[in-house]
């Protein structure tokens, strides 16, 4: 009895004190849909989290939940860091959208940011990174390297972000290496290691020697160590353990600045929803180091075009380039528009198979 | 569409493997149920195993010891699942997912140094010229040591189960709890050593994923083996035999979906997808239609003075 009064008062206590700090102290929460040891996507995402604290200590206080399924649960997720005094909730995986839009109604005070997404609220802004641009340069060693011509690539789902970055690395490859041929699996999930690593061991079966993935964790690299001559590239993190081979250059998402900005503006009373697509210029996507095992020739053009699309002299999405079908996408010297691209569900004429609809 | 890129004997042998990690945690937690217990912490009793073979297996540079570990942590875990449900007779779903959710916390904090450790390889079993016998040597008789204990399992559990009195009594537990204590059986005990059991092979299938099948530690890797596993149970009628069958179904039917995949076949993505859980459920499902039922007193929690 004692026990249970002295637990109530501590819990009485404990609210009472969160509840007057509440008043200084900006809550960011976080939403999660991988572990935050998945080594990659999440992984990055909660680096940032840990980079807000350190640029606010004690003015911000950050609250996180990991491995949060896309659908319902994740609204479930929302209201409750919602309902717990967030100011700012980050949503940070494509399949939250619609749950963060109904959130979003329910609490007009609290802001909400969404990342991949494209629909918008008055307390709902959207942002993500230009991995497409990192995807050209990736097309352009895979094109380069491999020996069988045939790259495989595992799909988490198809959606736009996921087909544009498809469509990026074969634009590159093809420009290359003309005999190039993909070998796409969709693997319905952004994080399922077993699955991850089976899916690779498929496609080296059927003869591919390079492995871009776009799912969460590092199972593919291990999977494309196992089997020796394959390269693989980080994918959302470093993955730098798995250097110099399998993985020789990878995909960094760096979204610190971006999360300080907006706890800034949340903090300062600034804060208006906002679409933001920031690229390799702005220094949201990050090029890992390309390893020793690339030729340095082929090092040497990559960085080449990772300037010239930092700089904005180079669009990945530059004509002329046509439709899946054969139809005419883009003419000689056009680049393609950020609505296109948003929503991109067309394949690149000289890619095999459909996008699931 | 090119199927001729489809290697039939590469396909099959790594059916065997795929299916391993469901069929180890499937067999021990049908020896659970079928003694009266229903523990849905598989997936917490594999991740723990997961993390503890990935452990034992680094620091001592073998993987055997690392399956011995995995076997241990899975069955420690299940000893918290044990006290639960046997002494405080607490709720079993209840437990057992409690179980699940303390597993993933524990395995997560226990692997914080492991990420991106590469952990000794375990070779594959040397069986001599069975290994060079065309198709059949390269599907059969050329995998890893744990694919062929897993099949001894099912074996022994089903024979166990059916021809020894220990099995007899452990139905007979699962059966009707009361009459088992009227005639002098010790329910708690025979129950406490069902699930030590069925933790043990848990924590193996969870390990056969982190040190062969990915190999490498990252929090949550078994990502709802265990809930197969579980169900897998359910649609096989509490039989050994049937759960091996749809072990190699599921198993077999994920690999070759992602093979036809990779091949471009016609046949839209989202269909090939669901297609392992559904063929594993129909086939499972017609078979059970021979009135197999579940065991009587799965699920009821077991006090001596009811």
């Amino acid at each position: 009895m004692t026990f249970t009064k002295l637990m109530a008062t501590a819990a009485l206590t404990l609210g009472l004190a969160t509840g007057a700090f509440a008043q200084e102290k900006t809550k960011v929460g976080f939403v999660y849909v991988g572990p935050v040891g998945d080594g990659g996507w999440t992984y990055e995402h909660n680096q940032a989290r840990l980079a807000l604290e350190e640029e606010f200590g004690d003015q911000v206080e950050t609250v996180f939940v990991e491995s949060v399924a896309e659908g319902p649960d994740s609204e479930r997720v929302m209201t409750q860091m919602a309902l717990d005094g967030a100011d700012l909730i980050f949503t940070t995986s494509f399949g939250y959208m619609d749950p963060t839009i109904n959130v979003a109604a329910k609490f007009p005070d609290v802001k909400f940011e969404h990342a991949t997404g494209y629909k918008r609220a008055d307390n709902v802004s959207t942002y993500s990174a230009r991995f497409y641009e990192g995807r050209a340069i990736q097309g352009h060693i895979a094109g380069s390297m491999t020996e069988s011509n045939i790259i495989g690539y595992i799909g988490s789902f198809p959606i736009p972000e996921v087909i544009r970055g498809i469509n990026s690395a074969y634009i590159h490859a093809k420009k290359v290496n003309p005999d190039v041929e993909f070998k796409i699996i969709w693997a319905y999930t952004w994080f399922d290691p077993a699955k991850e690593a089976d899916a690779a061991k498929v496609l080296i079966e059927q003869g591919a020697d390079v492995i871009l993935q776009h799912t969460d964790s590092t199972a593919p690299q291990a999977a494309a160590q196992e089997a020796g001559d394959v390269i693989t590239f980080g994918q959302a993190s470093d993955m730098i353990q798995y250097a110099p081979m399998p993985r020789v250059s990878s995909i960094i998402d760096d979204w610190a600045p971006y999360y300080i900005a907006r706890t800034k503006a949340v903090m300062d009373g600034t804060w208006t929803s906002t679409d933001t697509w920031d690229g390799i210029g702005p220094g949201m996507v990050g090029i890992g180091e390309i390893s020793d095992a690339v030729p340095a020739e082929v090092k040497a053009e990559a960085l080449a075009m990772k300037d010239a699309i930092a700089s904005g002299e180079y669009h990945p999405f530059t004509g002329p380039l046509k439709k899946q079908d054969g139809s005419d996408w883009l003419a000689e010297g056009e680049t393609a528009d950020d609505g296109t691209l948003a929503g991109m569900n067309f394949y690149i004429e000289g890619l095999t198979g459909e996008i699931p609809q | 569409m090119d199927l001729s890129v489809i290697n039939p004997i590469l396909l099959l042998a790594a059916l065997m493997s795929a299916a391993t990690p469901i069929l180890l945690a499937a067999t021990g937690e049908l020896v659970v149920e079928r003694a009266g217990v229903l523990n849905l912490g598989v997936e917490g009793m594999m991740i723990v195993g997961a993390i503890a073979g990935f452990i034992v297996a680094v620091n001592t540079g073998s993987p055997a010891m690392g399956f011995i570990g995995a076997a241990a942590g899975g069955a420690i875990l299940s000893l918290l699942f044990v006290f639960l449900t046997q002494v405080a007779l607490a709720n079993q779903v209840a437990s057992g997912l409690g179980l699940t959710l303390f597993g993933l916390g524990l395995s997560a904090l226990m692997g914080q140094s492991y990420v991106g450790v590469k952990p000794p390889r375990m070779g594959d079993l040397d069986l001599g010229p069975l290994s060079d016998i065309p198709v059949l040597g390269p599907i059969l008789f050329s995998h890893d040591a744990m694919v062929y204990i897993g099949l001894l399992m099912v074996a022994c559990v089903w024979a166990t189960l059916k021809y020894t009195r220990a099995g007899l009594v452990l139905r007979a537990v699962g059966e009707n709890h009361d009459a088992a204590h009227a005639l002098g059986y010790k329910v708690k005990r025979i129950r406490a050593l069902a699930i030590l059991f069925g933790g043990a092979c848990a924590g193996m299938g969870g390990a056969y994923i982190s040190l062969i099948r990915v190999p490498q530690w990252t929090e949550g890797m078994t990502a709802g083996v265990g809930w197969i596993a579980l169900a897998l149970v359910v649609f096989a009628s509490w039989k050994p035999w049937r759960v091996l069958l749809g072990a190699y179904l599921f198993g077999g039917i994920t690999q070759l979906q992602l093979n036809l995949q990779g091949a471009g076949v016609a046949i839209p993505v989202e269909y090939l997808a669901m297609s392992p859980y559904i063929v594993t459920i129909i086939v499972l499902v017609t078979l059970s239609a021979d009135k197999s039922r579940a065991p009587g007193s799965l699920g009821r929690i077991f006090h001596a003075s009811h």
